[in-house]
């Protein structure tokens, strides 16, 4: 197809308030950001040097931030691995039509519409780290029903607690994992399923070689969906346990940092959590528009 | 672009099963209602305790009887979060409203150039646009703060106004671009472009009358993730001028929470959002399988 400026520029021009507003706050407080993280700016002074990749050295043998790093980790594997796990499962349950569907899917996604601060409220009495006679929350819970040996320290655990935050962020984002993987358990073809039958395949083996297979692009999805909101984790753990180094994660020291003025350390912060989200995305967004392209 | 009932295979167009078979699916039927039921109670646990922790006295808040129904029933809870968050609640509507509609509008617009008024180069800028929505807002906060400050933006709703505008034009160009691409053929807009039709003739006498429903399904998107964002709320503003989770994370953050207080808060806080999603879910959905790019 040919263009012609005088068909296509009137659109161009239409876009451009959002292309000069995109610029500036996106792309161009990004570049900000990182040369604010290349100068000696640790105070609310201007910053006086340029001082290189001094801030992000000083990160790689910061005690403090490699915690926060391990806390993430630790987050994201639990987080990810939790939502896809109940989500197939949700999904999986609820796939060939059962009565009522439009109750449970409902009640499954229902905390997607809450913010992680007003379930943060909840979920920071639920995880109460006290057991025994003092137990409360969960723990008081598996108390009263007999299963004593579940009670345990939650978030503040030193090692593990990272995987108790994810418990919370679980509840809220399985239901979207289960909208996800729903709509790819229909995508799959009627057809497919009937030959399958019809070759005498038994359930357990049409879900395992004919079905399972299509929705390896519906997994993708959710894995960097998911990952990403993981990578970013903010809200929920400021509103459970509060700014702690316990359960830092890069987003939080980040802002635990800029409140203390440190402007050069806080964008340094800023600039590898961007990369790291960075690394996951953008192959995504690429890969997604080139498929895009073929249909 | 929202979950659709699937055409079920019509159960009498098989064979009469033999019984042996028959009761091995109402089995498979009883353990797969079991299950569903069983993951609704533990999906409502939270909001259970929201419920009945937030018509306890303070007295009855202590560890005993943490899981009991309120002995006596008071509303006092509900009083003294509403006296704390209700400045709040109002500003939380004067941001979420024009940011949701602001964003929707522009995003109608973009959606429209980069699906059926196209550019050389238009996929490059729409991939640019949604990098934006994907990356770690801390990346920007920084020169973010200082420029609403240099230009004189008072801290507060007006600044969350616009920040929320500029940083919702991803999302919402995407839900309309991947709406006008299935929805509105491209011969339609090609056979105006013969009649001399110009740009913006073609949007409002073509395509604005056949927007409703991404209008919704953005407004709605917009409207949730505005009225529950915390992460730019508490970078650009404070508790006097903040949204309603700047808030509602004061009411619920100081070392003795008032839990009974802060679980009314919370679901005060999430009133809103919920009522949109228990009224318009089918809608709320849409946005959801935007967000992962899969259309």
């Amino acid at each position: 197809m040919k263009y012609r400026i005088k068909t296509w520029g009137p659109g161009l021009l239409l876009l451009s308030p959002s292309i000069v507003l995109i610029g500036i706050f996106v792309y161009g407080m990004i570049g900000a950001t990182v040369n604010v993280s290349l100068t000696d700016r640790h105070s609310a002074q201007p910053a006086e040097n340029y001082v290189g990749v001094d801030n992000y050295t000083d990160l790689a043998s910061d005690d403090r931030f490699i915690h926060s790093l391990q806390n993430l980790l630790i987050l994201t594997v639990v987080f990810v691995v939790g939502t896809l796990v109940m989500g197939v499962l949700w999904a999986f349950l609820l796939e060939k039509g059962v009565t009522a569907e439009g109750f449970f899917r409902s009640t499954y996604l229902f905390p997607m519409a809450v913010s992680f601060v007003a379930s943060g409220v909840v979920w920071r009495w639920l995880l109460n780290s006290a057991e025994g006679e003092n137990a409360g929350g969960l723990n008081a819970l598996f108390g009263m029903i007999g299963l004593d040996f579940l009670q345990n320290p939650w978030w503040s655990h030193p090692d593990w607690g990272m995987a108790a935050m994810a418990l919370p962020a679980i509840w809220q984002l399985s239901g979207y994992v289960m909208a996800l993987f729903l709509a790819g358990f229909r995508g799959v073809p009627n057809e497919l399923r009937e030959a399958a039958r019809m070759d005498g395949a038994s359930e357990f083996k049409l879900y395992r070689h004919v079905i399972f297979p299509q929705l390896s692009p519906v997994a993708l999805s959710a894995l960097i969906i998911i990952g990403h909101m993981s990578m970013k984790m903010f809200d929920l753990i400021m509103a459970v346990s509060g700014a702690q180094y316990l359960t830092e994660v890069p987003a939080v020291y980040m802002w635990q940092t800029l409140l203390a003025n440190d402007y050069a350390k806080a964008a340094a912060i800023a600039v590898v959590l961007l990369v790291v989200v960075a690394v996951l995305v953008v192959p995504y967004l690429i890969s997604n528009a080139r498929a895009e392209r073929q249909r | 672009m929202t979950v659709e009932t699937p055409a079920r295979p019509v159960a009498g167009a098989t064979p009469p099963p033999r019984r042996r078979v028959d009761a091995r699916a109402g089995t498979a039927r009883t353990v797969r209602y079991a299950l569903l039921i069983f993951f609704v109670i533990v999906v409502l646990i939270p909001v259970y305790v929201l419920f009945v922790t937030s018509f306890k006295p303070a007295s009855e808040v202590g560890i005993r009887g943490a899981w009991a129904l309120p002995q006596d029933w008071t509303f006092d809870a509900w009083r003294n979060a509403w006296e704390a968050l209700s400045p709040s609640l109002w500003r939380s509507f004067a941001i979420a409203i024009p940011a949701s509609i602001v964003a929707a509008v522009l995003g109608s617009l973009n959606g429209f150039v980069l699906s059926r008024w196209r550019f050389p180069g238009a996929d490059l800028v729409f991939m640019l646009f949604l990098f934006g929505m994907f990356i770690p807002y801390q990346a920007v906060m920084i020169p973010l703060r200082q420029l609403t400050g240099d230009i004189g933006l008072p801290s507060g709703v007006p600044t969350l106004i616009v920040v929320h505008i500029v940083y919702g034009i991803p999302i919402c160009t995407l839900i309309f671009r991947g709406f006008y691409s299935t929805t509105i053929p491209n011969e339609l807009i090609e056979a105006g472009k013969v009649d001399g039709s110009g740009m913006l003739r073609t949007y409002r006498s073509l395509i604005l009358p056949l927007s409703a429903p991404a209008f919704v399904v953005t407004l709605i998107w917009q409207f949730t993730s505005v009225w529950n964002d915390f992460l730019f709320a508490i970078f650009l503003s404070n508790t006097r001028n903040g949204p309603v989770t700047i808030a509602l994370n004061a009411l619920a953050g100081g070392q003795l929470t008032d839990y009974s207080s802060s679980m009314a808060g919370a679901l005060i806080a999430s009133f809103p959002t919920l009522v949109v999603y228990i009224l318009l879910g089918r809608w709320f959905i849409g946005g959801l399988m935007a967000g992962s790019l899969k259309s």
